[in-house]
C-alpha cells in the first residue's frame, strides 16, 4: 500500500525563503549556512474516499474491503447516535455535561479498529466512539458525565485507560506504558489520543521526544478538529503536527480524518511499523468538531456558519454511506442498521437512568491502597453525619 | 452610591478600569478574547482594547505564566487567567520557582507585577479538576501574595489593587458566586491585605474567605436565632494574613472557627489556628476549630454536597466550640 511516513519525504532545504532574502543576498555567511532550514511544508492529507463518496486514485489502487467498510460505517452510526442521545439526556438534566464527538467518528473508529484488542489505548475525553468499539457500555461511558464517578470503566477489561481531562497528560502515561511493553519484550502497541489544543502542552512534546529518543512502541493520534474550545489551530501552532513529527524523530502521517477507510489504512500501516520495532509514530487526522465544545458551549460566539457548512459537507458518515450505496450495498443493510440504532438508543436512555452514585464513603476507601488513619477517622465522621441527617 | 454588579461582571469592570488606566496592563489566557472566557469574565475586553492586550494564548499554562514573566521583565503588567483551578498545576514550576523567587534571586532588582486569576472551588456540579481549592499550595510559597474575593465590591476593587501591586498576586475568584449580585462602591473600602469584619460577635467568630463567606454568614444567622452572638470575618487576604484583625476578633469573642472549602490538613485554617493560639492563647476559651472539606481528592459532583462544608457543619463546630 502506498502510504509513506512524511518524514521519509521531508528533505532539509537550504535557506532561500523570502523573509531572509536581504540577508542571504548581502551576507557571504548566508551562503555558508547551507544547513539553515526553511519552514517545512505540509503534505496533503491522505484520502481513499473523497468528500462526495467517490474513490480517489489511491482508493482505486488500494480497493475497498466492503465488509470492513460496513463494519466501520455501523460503528460510526452508533457512535453518532450515542452523541445525540447524550446531548438530549444532558438537556433533560440526566447528565451534567456531554462532550460531543460529532464529525469525529471516522477518526476514532478508523484508528481504534486498526489496533489489536491487546493494544492499550490512552484516550483524552472525547473518545466515546473509541470506547464503544472496545465494547465499553453506554452506561460506563456516561457515568463520568452524569457526575456519579470520575471514571466509567475498568481498563483491565477494555484495555482502554480511563479518560484524562488535564490536557495532554495521557501522552506521557502512554509513553511510560510503552516503556513497560518494551521491557516485557511484548509486541503490543500503545495508542494515545489528544487534540490540536493539547498539542501545545509541554507534556505532549515531552512525550514525543521521549518516545522518539527511546524508540518506543507508541502511536500518537491527534484529532485535529480545528478548534480548542474557541481557539483555532492557527493560534496553537505554526508547523502542522504531521510535519512537527519529523523534528522529533517520529514517523509523521497526515490523513483525512473524515475518511474512515483512509484513517484505518494509515493507522494500520503505522501500527505495523511500530509493532515491528521501527519506533513511534504520529498521525494527524484532519477533522472537525461539528457541535460545540461541550453541552455548555455556544460555538456561534467564535466560528462562522460558513465554516460549519463547509465541514458538514465533508461529513464522514454521509460520505461512506454514498460509497456503500454506489458499491451496491442495498436498503436491507441500511434498514437493519436503522433498527439496530433505534434499539441502541433505547438502551442508552435506559442505561443512563440506572446509573446511581455511590456514597462519599467509598472515596475514603479508594484514595489509598493501604490503611490510612485520616481516611478512617474522617470516614467515620462522614458516616455519622450522614446517618444523623437520614435519621 | 454604587452600581449593582454580579461578581464576575465586577471583575470584568475592574479589569476594564485597570486597562484603561495603564496601557501596560494586558490580559492573557485560554479562550479569553473571542469567547470572553468560559465564565465570560473577560467579555468585551478584546473588542475594547484589541487582541494585542487581550490575548488568546496557546493551550499551555506553563507557557502562560512563563511568558507573563518575560512580559513583566519587559515592563508590562500581565493578568493571566487560568481556566479552572485544577489546570494551574502545569504552571506550578513557573509560579513557585520562577514567579515567586525572581525578586529575591535578583537581590530585589527584578519585580514581577503579575496577577494570576483562578476561578476556585466547587458546588457547581462540575467534572473532575474543575472544583478545587488549592490556595494553600501558593500561600505556602514566599514571594507570592494570595487573595480571595467573596463579593462584587471586593472583586471590583481587589482586582485593581492586585494589578497595581508590584508583587505577584494569586487572585482567587469563587466560581459558584460569579452570578451573585451586590453593590459596587466607587472607592475601595480597604486595602488589599486587610480582612473585613462583616459581623461582630461576642460568643464566637467565624473566619471564612471566598465561597464560604456566604456559608459563614448563613451559619451566623442561624446561631443568632438560637441566641448566640457569632461574628464573621471575611479574610480577603490569605498571604499575608491580616493578623491584627484576627487578634482583635479572637480577643472579643474568645472562640474562633475557621471555615474554608479546601481540605483541612495543612490548610489555611491550620495556619490561622496556630497563629491565634500563639498570639492570643490567654484570650481563648476553646481551641480554634477548623471546618473544611474532607481530606480527599475532590469527589464526583454527585457527592460534593456531602464533601463540602455546609451550614450544618459550621454550626456543629460552633456548638463544639461553645461547649468546650
Ligand atoms: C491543562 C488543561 N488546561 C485547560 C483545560 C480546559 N480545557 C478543556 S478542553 C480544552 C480545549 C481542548 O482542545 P483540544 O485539545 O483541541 O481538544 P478538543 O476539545 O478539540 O477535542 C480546554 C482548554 C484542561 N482540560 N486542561
Ligand atoms: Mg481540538
Amino acid at each position: 500500500m502506498a502510504v509513506h511516513p512524511t518524514m521519509l519525504a521531508a528533505d532539509p532545504m537550504p535557506g532561500t525563503s523570502e523573509g531572509t532574502s536581504s540577508v542571504t543576498t548581502i551576507s557571504p555567511l548566508a551562503t555558508l549556512l547551507a544547513a539553515q532550514q526553511t519552514d517545512p511544508t505540509s503534505t496533503p492529507p491522505f484520502q481513499l474516499v473523497d468528500e462526495h463518496g467517490d474513490l480517489t486514485a489511491a482508493g482505486r489502487e488500494v480497493g475497498v474491503d466492503l465488509d470492513l467498510a460496513k463494519d466501520l460505517h455501523a460503528d460510526m452510526v452508533l457512535a453518532r447516535r450515542l452523541d445525540q442521545e447524550g446531548l438530549a439526556l444532558q438537556r433533560q438534566g440526566e447528565l451534567h455535561l456531554w462532550l460531543m464527538a460529532w464529525g469525529q467518528e471516522a477518526a476514532q473508529v478508523g484508528s481504534v479498529r486498526a489496533l489489536q484488542l491487546s493494544d492499550r489505548v490512552f484516550p483524552s475525553y472525547r473518545e466515546h466512539a473509541v470506547a464503544l468499539c472496545r465494547g465499553i457500555s453506554p452506561a460506563d461511558i456516561m457515568r463520568q458525565w452524569r457526575g456519579v464517578a470520575h471514571s466509567g470503566w475498568d481498563p483491565a477489561e477494555s484495555n482502554v485507560h480511563i479518560n484524562s481531562l488535564v490536557l495532554g497528560t495521557q501522552t506521557l502515561h502512554a509513553t511510560g506504558y510503552a516503556t513497560g511493553v518494551r521491557l516485557d519484550r511484548s509486541d503490543e502497541v500503545v495508542m494515545t489520543y489528544f487534540g490540536d489544543g493539547a498539542a501545545s502542552q509541554g507534556d505532549v512534546n515531552e512525550a514525543f521526544n521521549w518516545a522518539a529518543a527511546g524508540g518506543l512502541p507508541v502511536v500518537f493520534f491527534c484529532q485535529n478538529n480545528q478548534w480548542a474550545i474557541s481557539t483555532p489551530t492557527a493560534t496553537q501552532m505554526r508547523t502542522p503536527l504531521h510535519v512537527r513529527a519529523a523534528g522529533f524523530g517520529l514517523a509523521g502521517y497526515h490523513v483525512d480524518g473524515n475518511d474512515v477507510l483512509a484513517v484505518h489504512a494509515v493507522t494500520q500501516h503505522a501500527v505495523a511499523r511500530v509493532r515491528a520495532g521501527e519506533g513511534p509514530a504520529l498521525i494527524e487526522a484532519q477533522t472537525y468538531r461539528l457541535a460545540g465544545h461541550s453541552s455548555s458551549d455556544d460555538p456561534k460566539r467564535y466560528r462562522t456558519d460558513d465554516e460549519l457548512a463547509g465541514w458538514q459537507a465533508k461529513d464522514p458518515i454521509v460520505r461512506l454511506e454514498r460509497l456503500l450505496r454506489s458499491s451496491g450495498v442495498d436498503d436491507t443493510y441500511f434498514d437493519e442498521l436503522q433498527a439496530r440504532e433505534e434499539a441502541f438508543a433505547a438502551e442508552v436512555r435506559e442505561q443512563c437512568k440506572t446509573l446511581h452514585g455511590d456514597d462519599l464513603a467509598v472515596v475514603f476507601d479508594h484514595t489509598y491502597a493501604e490503611p490510612h488513619p485520616v481516611m478512617e477517622s474522617e470516614r467515620a465522621q462522614h458516616v455519622a453525619r450522614r446517618d444523623r441527617t437520614v435519621a | 452610591m454604587g452600581t449593582r454588579y454580579a461578581l464576575g461582571a465586577a471583575i470584568n469592570a475592574g479589569l476594564r478600569a485597570a486597562m484603561a488606566r495603564d496601557e501596560k496592563v494586558l490580559v492573557m489566557g485560554e479562550d479569553i478574547a473571542a469567547l470572553g472566557g468560559v465564565f465570560r469574565v473577560t467579555d468585551g475586553l478584546a473588542a475594547e482594547f484589541g487582541t494585542d492586550r487581550v490575548v488568546d494564548t496557546p493551550l499551555a499554562e506553563s507557557g502562560i505564566v512563563g511568558t507573563a514573566i518575560g512580559l513583566a521583565l519587559r515592563g508590562y503588567r500581565p493578568v493571566c487567567e487560568i481556566q479552572f483551578d485544577g489546570f494551574v498545576y502545569p504552571a506550578f514550576d513557573q509560579i513557585v520557582s520562577q514567579l515567586a523567587k525572581m525578586r529575591a534571586r535578583s537581590q530585589g532588582r527584578l519585580s514581577l507585577p503579575i496577577v494570576i486569576r483562578i476561578p476556585v472551588g466547587g458546588g457547581i456540579g462540575a467534572v473532575e479538576h474543575h472544583s478545587e481549592s488549592n490556595e494553600a499550595y501558593f500561600a505556602h510559597t514566599a514571594g507570592l501574595r494570595v487573595v480571595s474575593c467573596s463579593n462584587p465590591d471586593d472583586a471590583f476593587h481587589m482586582i485593581q489593587q492586585a494589578i497595581a501591586s508590584d508583587d505577584p498576586v494569586i487572585f482567587y475568584e469563587p466560581k459558584r458566586r460569579y452570578w451573585d449580585k451586590g453593590e459596587v462602591l466607587d472607592e475601595p473600602s480597604r486595602s488589599l491585605h486587610e480582612a473585613a469584619v462583616l459581623r461582630e460577635g461576642t460568643d464566637c467568630t467565624l473566619v471564612a474567605h471566598g465561597p464560604t463567606v456566604a456559608t459563614a454568614l448563613a451559619a451566623a444567622d442561624a446561631a443568632r436565632e438560637d441566641g448566640f452572638s457569632v461574628g464573621v470575618v471575611d479574610l480577603r487576604t490569605i498571604s499575608p494574613l491580616d493578623v491584627p484583625t484576627l487578634r482583635k476578633v479572637a480577643a472579643a469573642s474568645h472562640r474562633v472557627v475557621v471555615v474554608h472549602e479546601a481540605s483541612t490538613f495543612l490548610g489555611i485554617g491550620a495556619e490561622i489556628a496556630a497563629t491565634i493560639t500563639e498570639e492570643c492563647f490567654y484570650d481563648l476559651e476553646a481551641p480554634v476549630l477548623r471546618v473544611g472539606a474532607y481530606n480527599l481528592p475532590y469527589p464526583p459532583a454527585h457527592m460534593e454536597d456531602d464533601f463540602l462544608p455546609d451550614v450544618d457543619r459550621v454550626l456543629e463546630a460552633v456548638d463544639a466550640s461553645l461547649s468546650f
